[in-house]
Parts: C-alpha cells; sequence; structure tokens
C-alpha cells in the first residue's frame, strides 16, 4: 500500500505505487491528445494545409545580398513611393531586402502566380510580417529566408517590420500589390 | 541578529515548528525586498507601456524613451523580479523547509551582491540609452560593452546561487538529514537543474556579444545567437514553471491540507521538464532561417509534448489532491462541494487557484498551440506572444509568488499581514486585471498588431501604411489591454503596499496571523495511512473540470488551424 504526504514533508514509506482510476484515465487521455497533436502537425497538416514553413534557408554576405536587391530593382523597376523603388515582378525569384527603415522594392504581383521569396536583411534583423493576413517570418542579416508565396487573393498588403530595428522600427514598411 | 556568523544561529518557528537558520532568514528577506523593488519598479513600467500601445492615449510621446522603457521593463520583470525571488525560494528549500542550517551562507551573499550589482548595471545602461535593445538584444543591434558585461556579472551571480542550492541539497542529503526530498524541495531541485542549462546557454549567448562589443571579436553570428538566447530565454521561464507548480503544491497542501494523489506521478511529471523542456526552447526560432524542417519539427513535436504532457499531469494531479483533502474532511455533497469548501477568502489560496486556471487556460493553451511550427506563423511576434507570457508569467508565476509571500512573509518577520483586506482583495483584483489585458493583447495579437512598436498608426507613412491597423476591433482589443493593465498594476501596487508594509511595519508577532492554514501540511499527523482507492473515482470534480479543460483546449486548436487555413497565400 502506498502513502500519502503533503508536499512540504518528506514523503515517508513507499510513495511509489500504482496508480489508481481517475490518474490511468487522465494519463491515457493526456498521452492520446499528445499523440494527436504531433500528428497533426507532423502528418495531416503537411498533407491538407496549403500554409507550411519548408522554406529554405542559405547564408549570405549582406553585401552581397544587398547587390543582388538592386541588380533585381534595375531590371524591374515602374516607378517610386516615399523614394522605395517599385517593381513589376515576374513570377519566378523575388528579391526583398530588409533595412533600417523600409522594405526595399515594393512589389506588384499577380494573383495566381508562384513567386519564390528571398528575404534577407543588410543591417539588423527585421520582421516580415504581412498584414492584414498575418503571417510572420524571420528576417536575419547574413542569411537568407526563401519562401515560395503565391497570392490567392488580389489587394494591397503591407508588410510590417515586427522584430525591432533600431529608433525607426515604428517607420518600417513595405508593400505588396496583388492585382487579379 | 547574529553575532556570531559562523555559528548556528536559529530559531525554532512557532507555527510550523521548523528550525529557522537565521543567516538563511536574512539572506531570503534580503533577495525577496530585492525582487519586490524590482516588481514595483516594471510594473510602473508595465504601466505607462500599455497606456503607449492604446493609440487613443498614446502616453509617452519620445519613441527612443518608449523603446528603452520597454527593454527595462522586460529585464526587471522577467529576469529580476522573478530570478530574485526564486533564489529566496531556493534558500527556503534548502534550509528552513529542511530543518538545516545554509551549508556556505557566503556563497548566498556572492551570489547576492553580484545579482544586485549586475541587474543594477544593465537597469542603468537600459535606462541611459547605452542599451535600447531590448531584453533579446539580438545582435548586429549594439549596446555598449558594460551592459553585456553586467548581463554575464547577473548571470554567473545567479549560476553562484543555484550551485548553492544545489550544495546544500547534496550536503543535506550526504549529512543524512533528508532522504526523499518533499515534494516542493524537489521542485525547486528541477528548477535549479533547468535553471543550470539556462543560465550556461545564456552566458554563451552574450559572451561573445560582450567579445564582439570589447573589439575582441569582430562578428556574431545573428542565429546562433538566437538559438543560444532562447535557450537561456525560454530555459528561464521553464524555471518559472518548475517552481511555480512546487508553489502550487505548497500552497495547495498549506491551505487545503492536500496530499498529492500519487506522488510518484507528480514527481514523473517534473522529472518530464528536465528531459524534455529544455529541448523545446527552440519554438522562438521556428521561423527562424538557418533551422531545418527536422529540427523545427523535433522540437515542436516530440519534445514539447512530452513536456505538455508534465503540465497536464500537474494539472490534474494538483486539484485532485485538494478534492480529495476535502473530501476526507467531509466536504463530499455534489461534484464540487468540495471546491465551494475551499477557502475563498484566505489570499494565498485565492492567488494560487487564479494563477493556476489562468496559467493553464490561458498562457497554456496559448502557447501549445503558437509552439506548432505552421500555427507559429500567424504568432510569430505579435502581441499575441507578449500576451501568451504575460498569461504564463505575470497571471501564472508571479500570481503564484505573490500567494506564497501571503504566508511565507509574515513566518519569515514574524509580524502580521498588513492590510489583511487589501490582501483578501488583491488576488481577485489582479486575476481580473490580468485578464482582460491578456484577452485585449492576445485579440490585437490575433489581428496582427506587433509586439514591441511605439505606433501602428504610421502617421507619416500614411500612403504606404494604408490605415493597416485602424479597425475598430485592433482599438477595441487595445483599450480593454490597457483597461486590464491599469487593473492589474493596481493590484499589483497593492501587492507591494501589502508585502512591504509587512516586513517594515507589521505589527511584530511571534504567532503571526496568517490566515487558515491545514496543520497536516507542516505536522507529520497520521502517520502516513495507507491509501485505499475507492471503487468509482476519487476525483469526479477534478475530472469534470479537467475534462471540461481539455475540450477547451482541443477546440481552441482546431479553431488556429481553421485560422491559419484563412491565410490568402500559398506558403511553401
Amino acid at each position: 500500500m502506498t502513502t500519502r504526504t503533503s508536499t512540504l514533508l518528506a514523503p515517508q514509506g513507499r510513495w511509489w505505487g500504482p496508480l489508481g482510476k481517475d490518474e490511468r484515465l487522465w494519463f491515457a487521455l493526456v498521452v492520446a491528445w499528445a499523440l494527436a497533436m504531433y500528428v497533426m502537425m507532423q502528418f495531416v497538416w503537411p498533407a491538407v494545409g496549403e500554409e507550411q514553413i519548408v522554406f529554405d534557408s542559405y547564408k549570405v554576405d549582406p553585401k552581397v545580398f544587398q547587390q543582388l536587391t538592386d541588380d533585381y530593382i534595375a531590371a524591374h523597376q515602374t516607378g517610386t513611393l516615399l523614394n522605395i523603388p517599385i517593381v513589376d515582378a515576374p513570377p519566378g525569384d523575388v528579391y526583398l531586402l530588409g533595412e533600417r527603415f523600409r522594405f526595399r522594392p515594393l512589389l506588384n504581383l499577380k494573383q495566381g502566380q508562384t513567386y519564390r521569396f528571398l528575404i534577407s536583411s543588410v543591417d539588423v534583423q527585421h520582421g516580415f510580417s504581412v498584414q492584414p493576413d498575418n503571417f510572420n517570418l524571420q528576417v536575419v542579416p547574413g542569411y537568407v529566408t526563401a519562401v515560395t508565396l503565391t497570392p490567392k487573393e488580389a489587394g494591397t498588403y503591407q508588410i510590417v517590420c515586427n522584430e525591432y530595428c533600431g529608433p525607426g522600427h515604428h517607420l518600417m514598411l513595405g508593400r505588396i500589390e496583388v492585382t487579379p | 541578529m547574529s553575532a556570531n556568523p559562523i555559528g548556528w544561529d536559529w530559531r525554532t518557528c512557532k507555527v510550523t515548528g521548523l528550525t529557522v537558520d537565521r543567516s538563511a532568514e536574512r539572506l531570503i528577506v534580503f533577495n525577496a525586498v530585492t525582487a519586490v523593488l524590482y516588481l514595483a519598479f516594471g510594473g510602473t513600467l508595465a504601466l505607462l507601456i500599455a497606456l503607449t500601445r492604446w493609440p487613443k492615449m498614446h502616453l509617452i510621446s519620445n519613441a527612443e524613451w518608449f523603446y528603452r522603457l520597454v527593454g527595462a521593463h522586460g529585464a526587471a520583470m522577467l529576469i529580476f523580479w522573478i530570478l530574485f525571488f526564486e533564489v529566496a525560494g531556493l534558500l527556503f528549500g534548502g534550509s528552513i523547509l529542511l530543518s538545516r542550517r545554509l551549508t556556505a551562507p557566503k556563497m548566498g551573499w556572492l551570489a547576492y551582491v553580484m545579482m544586485l550589482v549586475g541587474s543594477l548595471g544593465v537597469t542603468y545602461t537600459m535606462l541611459s540609452g547605452q542599451a535600447t535593445v531590448m531584453f533579446t538584444a539580438y545582435p548586429p543591434l549594439k549596446a555598449s560593452a558594460l551592459f553585456y558585461g553586467m548581463m554575464l556579472l547577473y548571470a554567473v551571480g545567479a549560476l553562484v546561487a543555484v550551485l548553492h542550492f544545489l550544495v546544500n541539497i547534496v550536503t543535506a542529503r550526504l549529512q543524512g538529514q533528508v532522504r526523499t526530498l518533499p515534494l516542493f524541495t524537489f521542485a525547486l531541485l528541477v528548477a535549479a537543474i533547468l535553471a543550470l542549462f539556462t543560465l550556461v546557454s545564456g552566458t554563451l549567448a552574450i559572451l561573445p556579444a560582450f567579445l564582439w562589443r570589447l573589439g575582441v571579436i569582430d562578428h556574431v553570428d545573428p542565429a546562433a545567437y538566437r538559438l543560444l538566447f532562447w535557450g537561456f530565454g525560454h530555459g528561464a521561464q521553464q524555471v518559472n514553471l518548475a517552481a511555480m507548480i512546487g508553489i502550487w503544491y505548497a500552497l495547495a497542501s498549506l491551505t487545503m491540507g492536500a496530499k498529492p494523489i500519487n506522488e510518484g506521478l507528480s514527481r514523473f511529471a517534473f522529472v518530464l521538464y528536465v528531459l524534455f523542456i529544455q529541448l523545446g526552447s527552440m519554438h522562438h526560432i521556428l521561423v527562424d532561417p538557418g533551422l531545418s524542417s527536422w529540427a523545427r519539427g523535433l522540437n515542436a513535436s516530440y519534445f514539447m509534448y512530452a513536456a505538455v504532457m508534465g503540465s497536464m499531469i500537474h494539472a490534474f494531479t494538483i486539484p485532485a489532491s485538494m478534492e480529495v483533502a476535502a473530501r476526507e474532511r467531509g466536504h463530499t455533497k455534489g461534484l464540487f462541494g468540495w471546491l465551494k469548501s475551499a477557502p475563498w477568502g484566505q489570499p494565498a489560496f485565492a492567488a494560487m487557484i487564479i494563477s493556476f486556471v489562468m496559467f493553464g487556460v490561458l498562457g497554456g493553451i496559448s502557447g501549445v498551440i503558437m509552439g506548432g511550427i505552421q500555427l507559429n506563423m500567424i504568432a510569430h511576434n505579435t502581441l499575441i506572444v507578449p500576451a501568451h507570457f504575460h498569461m504564463t508569467v505575470v497571471a501564472g508565476t508571479t500570481l503564484a509568488f505573490m500567494g506564497m509571500t501571503y504566508i511565507l512573509v509574515p513566518l519569515m518577520v514574524r509580524r502580521d499581514l498588513f492590510l489583511p483586506g487589501w490582501a483578501r482583495l488583491q488576488p481577485y483584483l489582479y486575476g481580473l486585471g490580468m485578464l482582460l489585458f491578456g484577452i485585449g493583447m492576445g485579440l490585437a495579437g490575433h489581428y496582427g498588431v506587433p509586439r514591441r512598436h511605439w505606433d501602428i498608426t504610421f502617421p507619416s507613412m500614411t500612403q504606404l501604411s494604408g490605415g493597416v491597423y485602424d479597425g475598430a476591433n485592433i482599438h477595441w482589443s487595445l483599450a480593454l489591454m490597457a483597461l486590464g493593465a491599469t487593473i492589474a498594476v493596481t493590484a499589483g501596487a497593492m501587492y507591494i503596499v501589502v508585502a512591504a508594509g509587512t516586513v517594515f511595519i507589521g505589527r511584530k508577532n511571534d504567532v503571526p496571523n496568517i490566515g487558515h492554514v491545514e496543520a497536516s501540511a507542516v505536522t507529520p499527523t497520521d502517520p502516513n495511512a495507507p491509501v485505499h482507492h475507492p471503487k468509482g473515482f476519487e476525483a469526479p470534480g477534478t475530472m469534470m473540470l479537467a475534462t471540461g479543460f481539455l475540450v477547451l483546449f482541443i477546440l481552441l486548436y482546431g479553431w488556429s488551424w481553421f485560422e491559419l487555413s484563412k491565410v490568402s497565400w500559398i506558403i511553401k
């Protein structure tokens, strides 16, 4: 027979007895729930979900990435807004650079087309937060976050920096225009 | 006070009968008072920050100061208040509760001085603008070398404090003063083991940053820093978790006479933390570049869910133990008669039960959900994240710590609780404030509002912002958050008045009035009568409540996937 002791006193005798009916039932429920969440995340959602997180990442010299972005902008620029270049992005690779305190370039995309976003930073860490849809990725200098995105709906999307990046953090925005 | 610091200067507690080492008592009071001072400081900043984040009020008109104060608030609350308090707890669990003297009190004082100087240094650099880098200090954001140096001093001081506890436990064991540890001390031991890993990880993150700012090395890898930092940043919260659950158990015993229904199961649940919870600290970097999907999946599923199982075991065994104890005392009416009989007017009980429910329902469920790899995408760096950890660390840990002090502080300083009426009201008011705060902040995060952001109205950027956060739902949520913060900070101030008043001006009394405490908590009464399991459920009321909790968990989990599926982008 097992014994029970106050949590503030050292247990005496044999305290490691078998589980009672209550504990057995609850423990079984808990294990089942943990397994269910595991199966959902590892198998069900990867099979049925459209929002996955299997993006690639590469190391990159921030200066090199900045140059790649500049070249990309030079090839596709169609205008500027608040001194930030606007780009009509053809399907395929899209370069997006975070720098204090803006995202460059502003992007025009086509609904239903697939783009491979290559996102990095030239200075400190930034947050890539697409609003109002609200999905978020981390942007780290020296690393490229490479994620394949397909807009399903036309509209204007803001990119808000949601990683504190310095005194002008609250001014840092980007934009994606998706047209049909 | 003692004239001979080497001698075994002791007294007997007239309430509990424990032999109290006076040198431990002094150290505990110093650590606890320092902790409460940081709570007062951090709480003041909390109010200023919350009232700034409500766009209608936008209290702090200077962005630079706002960011400084957010950093200082994080450091004061998440690190200094909680760790100083935990060190007090470790000193208590390693000496007084075992009726033994501290093995090496000088080690305790060394730790205290290092932590005090380090914490003051960090606070100074943050307030003076040398370290406007937030609590996380992600490189290549730069702070002054002094900031990193002071962080290291604090971390090493905390390590010394943890080692001091381990020295005490090991010598107690070697000298035969204790065999099996009381469950409360066992929980502290688990917290201490987690703290060792955590503090080493933090030191490994900060040390290169320190050397970088001294010019010894020219580069710190920001992704590697994030990995090591979160081994500290989240790991430290697992320390709080273990300490808080230990306090839940302790307060359940003190206020309800609870005895864990299965000691082995409760200890097993703590061991799950030691084995798995640290490996789950990767969920801060689930949407970072630099990690393979395999590593993300491993940490977010296998390891995290093993630790979640530990928490869900405690979520059952703690109320079940209280139910069984109350039923044994004759409160057997219906499913919940035992709950009605609980000492709701005893502040320690009220604090414990509110902490328990809010931590589990709001903090726990939200944490598991956003710890899912794909679900993390709709949570990362939005206000959902601080909403989650304010439910765990503030509504959970802080309120549990407050509850513990309502009993321990009067006993320790041998004075009556100051303003007991305030103490009775305080946990409810604090819980209400945190509830409104958590719902408001969580909803705002759900609508995409970023954390650590001075002005989401972007007044100079309207051409780009398109009024992205101008929706009435967002403004209502943030107003609710500000209201909740105001109530919670008021209740926090009430706690500080009660705690500080008790220490300094409470009426001297060798048998202080601490409300109703079950004698069985501290005095072995019946020599541990064997357990007779009844035919049916022993704790049917708890089974009902726990099942309700599980159903809510499943619903919120399912709803979160539905929310993710509504994102109008295909993300591969």
